[in-house]
């Protein structure tokens, strides 16, 4: 393992994670409920009265931010590496994966640590280790 | 006021995403690439955001009622089981190939990026055929 030191960026991104923390406190303190994204989405499929526009409110803040961004600074652009059949792929595995496993990097990984919840220790840790072993797979015991 | 409250824990939640660098799929796989170039940023996004969770969540537990007067829905379970871990895992591997997660996603797509929407279109149908799966399985009452 080398560190690389031209890509990281531990002020800004400990910045965008106090951020983070922030909006995640702020939707438990004030309604109540956990920020977990596929959660929130995946909700929106067994829709239940009354339990829709405080998702679809969430969701718009959340696909809304880069334009709110785009009105103080530009956006940096995102690098996207994944062919379409890897993303289509992917895609589905992570929509299933965060249904059955009952959450996502936000839900077990910020809110559930946040809780000190074991449940969400071991769920973090399982898509962690599946994340470390799928990129070292795929970078250099397959790659060409 | 819950509506807006939502609107905003989204927007922040977003912007968090971008500033932290997250919302970039290759900053992520940086990250996950533990034999490469490795790049420690994901971890102190975890880390601001897990500080201000901490306190915002020992606060939370201590209520029964939001600050809005909401009731307070934290998770209950505790059961660390094959859905948990196995769900995790199949998380994971579509985190690895890709790079994105569900929030990441959804704020990339705000950034009007095409393979976004291809990845957040798929991850859409995963959590479709979870809802399938699962109807099938269990009928009776579903739950919240």
């Amino acid at each position: 393992m080398t560190i690389d030191w031209n890509a990281f960026t531990p002020s800004a991104s400990l910045a965008g994670g106090l951020l983070i923390g922030l909006a995640a406190a702020l939707f438990v303190l004030l309604n109540g409920r956990i920020a977990g994204i596929s959660g929130v989405l995946g909700g929106l499929l067994a829709p239940i009265r009354g339990d829709l526009a405080w998702r679809l409110a969430f969701l718009l803040g959340l696909v809304g931010a880069p334009v709110a961004y785009a009105l103080v600074a530009s956006v940096p652009e995102p690098r996207i590496d994944a062919d379409w059949a890897r993303l289509v792929v992917a895609g589905v595995l992570v929509g299933l994966g965060t249904r059955y496993g009952a959450g996502c990097t936000s839900g077990h990984g910020v809110c559930g640590l946040s809780r000190l919840s074991l449940r969400s220790f071991v769920a973090t840790a399982a898509f962690m280790a599946a994340g470390f072993a799928t990129v070292f797979a795929t970078r250099h015991l397959l790659a060409g | 006021m819950p509506i807006l409250t939502s609107l905003i824990a989204g927007l922040v939640f977003g912007i968090g995403l971008i500033v932290s660098g997250m919302a970039n799929p290759a900053k992520v796989l940086g990250f996950l690439d533990l034999a490469g170039h490795w790049d420690p940023s994901l971890a102190f996004v975890m880390a601001g955001a897990i500080a201000v969770g901490l306190l915002a969540f020992a606060v939370a537990r201590r209520r029964t009622a939001s600050f809005l007067g909401l009731g307070m829905r934290l998770p209950e379970s505790r059961q660390i089981d094959r859905r948990l871990v196995g769900g995790s895992l199949l998380f994971g591997i579509g985190w690895g190939i890709a790079g994105f997660c569900p929030g990441p996603a959804l704020v990339a797509l705000g950034m009007g990026q095409a393979k976004a929407a291809v990845f957040v279109l798929a991850m859409l149908a995963g959590m479709a055929l979870f809802e399938l799966l699962e109807r099938r399985v269990v009928r009776p009452t579903r739950k919240a």
